[in-house]
């Protein structure tokens, strides 16, 4: 068992008692943009990607590494976009009342 | 000095972390919600440059088209998705996130191919759970993506044999990637494992009814959010790790609130055939319908109805949001409340395709949020009401989910519009909602069909408010 990953299966561990704890109590009119942002935050696998497609020469990786830039790169930013602009109505509405 | 630049990075990762962690804290309370979305992204920033910066990164031609490609398509999405397409678009987006994920890691298998190292079983085992869960996520995704758009028909899919077919999938995957760990660079074999997590995913949603949509792609963001994780244990990259495991965490959180609000548990919304149940009851439904009466209603004494009112709970569903009439709908609440009638709104938990989908649509045509109640604290009030008008709406109205053991609904907490003391229910025609389920309440007595789409018929109730 190479210790990378018991160190990373700590590190998975701790981060999801993390998320169910952090993420407990939330009234039902933010669980759209609370999924929608957290889609948001799943679009971190573009890490893995510019990992896998920089190294430098043109191989079979690193294309299928710039395919998954730009799907990645697609989720993060229309996720993060689309949260601020539901929750931009939310902020509105606020004002008025 | 060579030291400085990893540590700093690690150091970025953490900042990251903490910021995904504040950022979706803050996504949990209407006052900081927009602030703890930027937040998050402010962390994706900091975590990409970082990672642009380590030094395994040589060269930025590649990365820097993909990146482009994506930016300029995720910009146009975000800007001209409608709001009542939200479930689709997360549900895209999810399968593109999935996808990702699985190409990195089969990415990496092909560099190991590339180099005389083989990959340890470690290693093997990480590549085998990140194409297996990216790719169930990838396809899974773009079916649930598929019936929401109405591409595919929202009912359950289903053909013959089909557990044994899965069976034999679940077969071939144990036993290729058995295989994959003493040959662990045999392509064929690694394609099958490609070929079958893909198709897993597809047969995973299929026999899922529309109507369990939502709680499918919540799970499958929770899904992509393991995927993610998959691939930092690939690459040996905590920053992954740890975004991945918040997000799976989270959407686990989410869909079991949903399974709560439809009271279902999770088990049952993906294993027993919603519909293979469904049909017969909606069939014997439909078939007993013919010789149940319809009473109509015209607009004109719809207005009279709700203007003399004392009180009106409008119920509004995923109808009134395709037929984007929720500014109308505003509007004729505060006609109506101009001449003193006492307007709510009662909002189902899963009203919409999501949950809380339709407060973001009702806060898109501003309807001040404090007459938007919850399901719990608007039963109660229904006796006293005297207009129920539901626009829009079918299967979170419907009775039959309080007694029918049959209905393949029974169970789910429902709107008591049956006890206020009229109906009036806005639909296009007689047509079942989306679970596929005929609605007994619009044969009742007391409930009077308003038949047209949302926004016509609405437009013209405000008008004829106006002339009361």
């Amino acid at each position: 068992m190479a210790e990378g990953l018991i160190a990373g299966l700590v590190v998975f561990t701790l981060a999801s008692f993390v998320g169910f704890e952090v993420i407990n109590k939330v009234p039902p009119t933010l669980h759209t943009p609370l999924m929608s942002g957290s889609n948001a935050i799943s679009g971190i696998a573009v890490l893995g990607a510019i990992l896998i497609s920089g190294k430098g020469n043109v191989t079979v990786t690193s294309i299928l590494g710039t395919i998954a830039i730009a799907l990645a790169t697609i989720n993060v930013v229309a996720g993060f976009l689309v949260t601020d602009r539901m929750l931009q109505m939310f902020k509105k509405k606020e004002v008025k009342a | 000095m060579s030291d400085f630049l990893p540590s700093a990075i690690q150091l970025g990762y953490l900042v990251a972390a903490s910021l995904f962690i504040v950022g979706l804290k803050q996504l949990g309370s209407p006052a900081t919600a927009r602030q703890g979305n930027v937040l998050a992204a402010i962390g994706m920033l900091i975590a990409i440059v970082g990672t642009l910066l380590e030094k395994q990164v040589v060269s930025y031609e590649l990365i820097v088209v993909g990146m482009i490609i994506g930016s300029i398509l995720g910009t146009i999405m975000a800007k001209t998705v409608a709001m009542t397409d939200m479930p689709q678009m997360v549900g895209l987006l999810n399968g593109f996130g999935g996808a990702a994920s699985a190409l990195v890691a089969v990415g990496e298998f092909w560099r190991y191919l590339s180099i005389p190292e083989s990959p340890t079983p470690d290693a093997t085992i990480t590549i085998l759970l990140g194409v297996l869960i990216g790719g169930i996520t990838f396809t899974g995704s773009l079916v649930a993506f598929a019936k929401l758009q109405e591409l595919l028909p929202g009912a359950p899919m289903t053909f013959p044999l089909q557990q044994p077919f899965n069976a034999l999938l679940a077969i071939a995957l144990l036993a290729g990637s058995g295989y994959m760990l003493t040959n662990p660079e045999n392509v064929p074999v690694f394609l099958g494992l490609v070929a079958i997590s893909n198709i897993l995913g597809i047969m995973f949603v299929l026999p899922i009814g529309g109507g369990d949509m939502p709680v499918v792609v919540s799970l499958l963001n929770s899904y992509s959010g393991i995927a993610a994780s998959v691939a930092g244990f690939i690459l040996m990259n905590n920053m992954l790790i740890i975004a991945g495991a918040l997000v799976g965490a989270s959407g686990i959180i989410l869909t079991q609130i949903m399974c709560k609000a439809m009271n279902r548990s999770l088990g049952s919304v993906l294993f027993s055939a919603f519909g293979s149940g469904g049909k017969t009851a909606a069939a014997g439904g439909a078939a007993g319908a013919t010789d149940k009466t319809v009473h109509t209603i015209d607009i004109e004494e719809s207005a009279m109805m709700l203007g003399y009112a004392r009180s009106v709970v409008i119920i509004p569903g995923y109808g009134m949001a395709v037929a984007q009439a929720q500014h109308a709908v505003r509007e004729l609440a505060d006609g109506l409340e101009k001449m003193g009638v006492d307007v709510k709104y009662a909002i189902h938990p899963v009203a919409g395709r999501m949950p809380g989908h339709m407060n973001v649509l009702l806060a898109e045509a501003n309807v001040p949020y404090p007459q938007l109640y919850d399901m719990d604290d608007i039963n109660p009030q229904f006796e006293e009401t005297d207009v129920a008008l539901v626009i829009g709406a079918n299967d979170v109205v419907n009775p039959a989910a309080r007694y029918d053991t049959a209905s393949p609904i029974y169970g789910m907490p429902i709107l008591e519009v049956d006890k206020a003391k009229h109906t009036i229910v806005i639909k296009r025609g007689m047509s079942a909602g989306f679970s596929g389920v005929d609605n007994e309440l619009f044969y009742k007595d007391k409930t009077m069909m308003l038949f047209g789409s949302a926004k016509d018929v609405v437009a013209k109730l405000v008008a004829e408010v106006k002339q009361l």
